[in-house]
């Protein structure tokens, strides 16, 4: 699939075989922007692609049409930051590329090259809605995870949009540790690869690098892209000193593109995050202080940072986490504002949560999690309100490619919903 | 991205070092020691109720914990104890202060059969880590009580994001046999002893399969297999039988609860994934003469709702988590309702400090998935999955669980479908006593550890 997104942002005009074209009417659409759901609305899809969307569009003629009456039609739900397609069973150690520990590398190390298309958990997270995804390394021996990728769900061969998208550092109490014992360590040692980065970048072509080198040229390489902003640096941090540490890395390096992960504690320095339009991915059901650094956790921060005009995404799915469980994630945020002195999100902006805004951090605004003409054709059908835990996908599209329902887990509930063995065992049931 | 400490946890800690301290009893303590085994529970508890007032809940839709369902239903409540539950026209005694659930919902307080709250508490440091005692694939002389941190947040988060009035702690799953669990109340207390539930059952916690074979195997000790988990776990019956036919006269803390569970007076609790696992235990649990009450985590339940209904197992599981694990394949959204569709006993858990917040939330995702292949259970007993199934496989579904006269008024009103994600606790009562109300700040409990840091009393 990533050819044909690399179409539309050459601004081709994008042609896939297999795209249908299509329109769901009389649904109630919620179109990821944060705005209220739209009902009796109708979405036209054309040759991969959202043409338009509203009350006042009509399918065109000649177009096949799904009726979408007493349905909700949503975008496809963008993930951040998960582990999709990078392992099969996550304690199985040969089947999981999440982590290096014994890698001589870390920031060069590029998740696009373990992706499995054919991963369970990428046909399990599609069945569930999810559409499009970033996917990060975990941290192995070193402050630097790698780089990350985005990533389509599509049931085909093409799953990486966007290689290298990101790297990604762990600071905070974790940081601190991986980089010998303190925080203090984290911050030099995430210095001083920065500078022998820019010392790596600026060198004449066929120059040796002086003494006193810490940083493998593959890792400095990479961290060269971050240095100048071309690439973005997702940071894992907590506590509210530690981001405002973070923030202040600005100062020392004007071009990094930062994200905030986690950001527990974010709703304390709110304005100041804000302030320096660093967005924020977090994972909002997470309300206890599990650690020194995160003493102020509350379900509250997404909406209080939200009300103090931070850019915030729900994600950081893995593990138990599941994507496909992100719905229910941001339906809590809109329970929150029923709760007084709690703080949460409407709808609306609950559904942008874990689309829209999601995709613009990755660097897909207005072109994917949005159903908005020129926008991907990723387009889900929910059998009722897609935030509601007794809701489910009835059909989804990937660039207007309708997708199967097919896994691992789909044969399994085939095959026992009875447990008949009368005349031949269960194996024998497929 | 980092590892998570409920990875971390679940995974189990491989790096813990061995050091197996044996006691030796002198001969002049052994009288004692008999004397001691004689004589009332030790360590009990000292819960009292906290005072109520006499509560007339009106007008919700009121789900009873065994499956019934009363739109514009009536719960009395006085003395810590239900009075009566029945429709609009049940009438209410003078005295009572009347609370409108119109538009709202009511069920009997949450309970989870499997926490690991305060044994493993937040914060998730090493030093408040003591839910595993795995310096021996079998401690059955080990209590969870010994271990829980009263002081646990989670406990208070349970109680107002989730509706929890009972849970219960179970120690982890390093060993195959990791010793006692207890039910507390999590009514906030400075002492453990302060949150046992007055009268429930001990339970023994069991693990089979990956977990105990591979932090053992690891060392290069027994078991290092499946074979060798069945090998040492028959072994400990066949001793704990001897033990229990002995003359006692050596007191050993272990065989006491093994003997416990032999004669029905302890629950088996047995963390177990495969179905063909729980089929082998079940028979060992024959061989050796006891029960198994309840199999946790039992992601390949659905395989054999038959035989666990046969049995008289309940089926204690997460809604849908999947694949973290080898014996964690199989695991599919569906197997809660393809288990009540054989009639099985179903219990919805968390074995997380979050997900006990929400154990409505993954019963209701449950009920979901097996609507959409056609198993529709009706919401009345959803409820009960994370209710009275719950109370009846810990032992006190005579006390709790289910909105009955002469219960415990362990009572939740929330302010929409409990099944709804909209949903959110608004009163909680426990024995009658409110000790939550989303309505009057003062009335949330925060813990020691929380007073004077950032957020406190926040709503969390």
């Amino acid at each position: 699939m990533n050819r044909l997104i690399l179409a539309i942002l050459l601004g081709a005009a994008p042609i896939s075989v297999s795209a249908q074209d299509f329109a769901i009417t009389n649904a109630t659409v919620g179109t990821g922007d944060g705005s209220a759901p739209i009902e009796h609305a109708t979405v036209v899809v054309r040759a991969g692609k959202i043409v338009s969307v509203g009350r006042d569009t009509t399918a065109p003629s000649g177009t096949q049409v799904v009726d979408g009456t007493g349905k909700w039609v949503t975008p496809g739900l963008f993930s951040a930051v998960t582990d999709l397609g990078l392992w099969d069973v996550e304690a199985v150690d040969d089947s999981n590329d999440t982590s290096a520990e014994k890698s001589p590398f870390n920031a060069a190390l590029d998740v696009a090259t373990a992706l499995n298309p054919a991963s369970e958990h990428i046909a399990v997270s599609r069945e569930g809605g999810v559409t499009r995804a970033s996917v990060t390394p975990f941290n192995g021996g070193s402050i630097f995870a790698g780089q990350g990728a985005v990533i389509d769900l599509g049931k085909d061969a093409a799953i990486v949009m966007k290689p290298r998208a990101f790297q990604y550092v762990e600071l905070g109490e974790s940081g601190a540790k991986l980089a010998g014992g303190s925080r203090v360590a984290a911050h030099t040692a995430l210095r001083n690869a920065l500078r022998e980065a820019r010392e790596v970048a600026a060198l004449p072509a066929g120059a040796q690098r002086q003494g006193d080198v810490l940083v493998t040229r593959a890792d400095a390489a990479a961290l060269a892209k971050v240095i100048d902003g071309t690439q973005t640096l997702y940071v894992g941090v907590e506590r509210a000193s530690d981001i405002r540490g973070v923030l202040a890395l600005k100062t020392e390096f004007p071009k990094l593109d930062l994200v905030l992960v986690g950001a527990t504690e974010g709703w304390l320095v709110a304005p100041e995050i804000a302030a320096a339009r660093v967005p924020v991915i977090t994972m909002p059901m997470r309300d206890l202080p599990s650690a020194f650094e995160a003493l102020a956790a509350t379900m509250s921060n997404v909406g209080r940072m939200k009300k103090a005009g931070v850019k915030v995404a729900i994600g950081l799915f893995e593990g138990g986490n599941q994507p496909r469980n992100a719905p229910q994630q941001a339906g809590n945020l809109v329970a929150l504002t029923k709760i007084p002195g709690a703080s949460g999100l409407t709808w609306g902006e609950a559904l942008a949560a874990i689309t829209s805004i999601p995709a613009e951090i990755s660097g897909f605004g207005g072109k994917a999690g949005v159903l908005a003409p020129g926008a991907v054709g990723d387009v889900v059908l929910w059998d009722g309100d897609p935030l509601e835990l007794s809701s489910a996908p009835v059909s989804v599209w990937i660039d207007g490619v309708k997708q199967p329902t097919e896994s691992h887990q789909a044969r399994l509930r085939k095959r026992y919903k009875d447990l008949d063995e009368t005349y031949l065992p269960k194996a024998y049931d497929w | 991205m980092r590892e998570t400490p409920w990875k971390r946890r679940l995974l189990c800690g491989l790096a813990m070092s061995a050091t197996l301290v044996m006691t030796t009893q002198a001969a002049d303590a052994k009288k004692k020691d008999k004397d001691a085994r004689s004589g009332p529970a030790p360590y009990a508890s000292t819960y009292k109720p906290y005072p109520g007032r006499p509560t007339a809940l009106v007008g919700a839709t009121v789900y009873d914990g065994r499956g019934g369902r009363i739109d514009n239903g009536t719960v009395l409540f006085e003395n810590g104890k239900v009075v009566a539950v029945g429709a609009a026209d049940l009438a209410i005694p003078a005295g009572y202060d009347r609370v409108d659930g119109s538009g709202k919902f009511v069920t009997p307080g949450v309970i989870d059969i499997h926490s690991h709250l305060g044994v493993y508490p937040s914060p998730s440091v090493d030093a408040l880590s003591d839910g595993n005692e795995m310096t021996s694939p079998t401690t059955p002389d080990v209590w969870a009580e010994h271990s829980v941190w009263p002081q646990d947040p989670g406990f208070t988060r349970a109680l107002i994001n989730g509706g929890v009035t009972t849970l219960q702690i179970l120690p982890g799953s390093g060993n195959l046999i990791g010793g006692r669990a207890v039910t507390l109340k999590n009514v906030p207390s400075r002492t453990v002893q302060g949150m046992k539930y007055p009268g429930a059952p001990y339970s023994l916690k069991m693990a089979c399969g990956e977990n105990p074979k591979r932090v053992y195997g690891s060392r290069n000790q027994k078991p290092m297999t499946r074979m060798g988990n069945f090998s040492v776990d028959r072994q400990a019956w066949i001793d704990a039988k001897q033990y229990m036919d002995g003359d006692h006269a050596e007191r050993d803390l272990g065989k006491d609860t093994l003997e416990g569970v032999l004669k029905g007076e302890i629950l088996v609790q047995n963390h177990c994934y495969r179905a063909d696992e729980m089929a082998q235990v079940l028979d060992m649990a024959k061989e050796m003469g006891y029960k198994v009450t309840a199999f946790h985590h039992a992601v390949e339940a659905y395989k054999i709702g038959d035989l666990l209904k046969a049995n008289d197992v309940c089926a204690a599981i997460w809604a849908d988590w999947y694949g973290f694990k080898m014996e964690a394949y199989d695991g599919i959204p569906e197997n809660a309702a393809l288990l009540a569709k054989q009639g099985a006993c179903v219990v919805i858990h968390s074995d997380d400090e979050n997900g006990i917040q929400r154990l409505n939330q993954a019963a209701a995702r449950a009920q979901a998935a097996g609507r959409r292949i056609g198993v529709d259970v009706p919401d009345g007993q959803v409820v009960g999955w994370f209710t009275y199934n719950a109370a009846k496989a810990m032992g006190i579904g005579e006390k709790t669980g289910s909105l009955e006269a002469g219960k415990m008024a362990d009572v939740v009103l929330w302010n929409g479908n409990p099944l709804s994600v909209y949903s959110h606790p608004e009163k909680v009562w426990s024995d009658g006593a409110l000790l939550y109300d989303a309505d009057d700040p003062k009335r949330k409990p925060v813990s020691d550890f929380e007073l004077g840091q950032p957020g406190e009393g926040d709503v969390k």
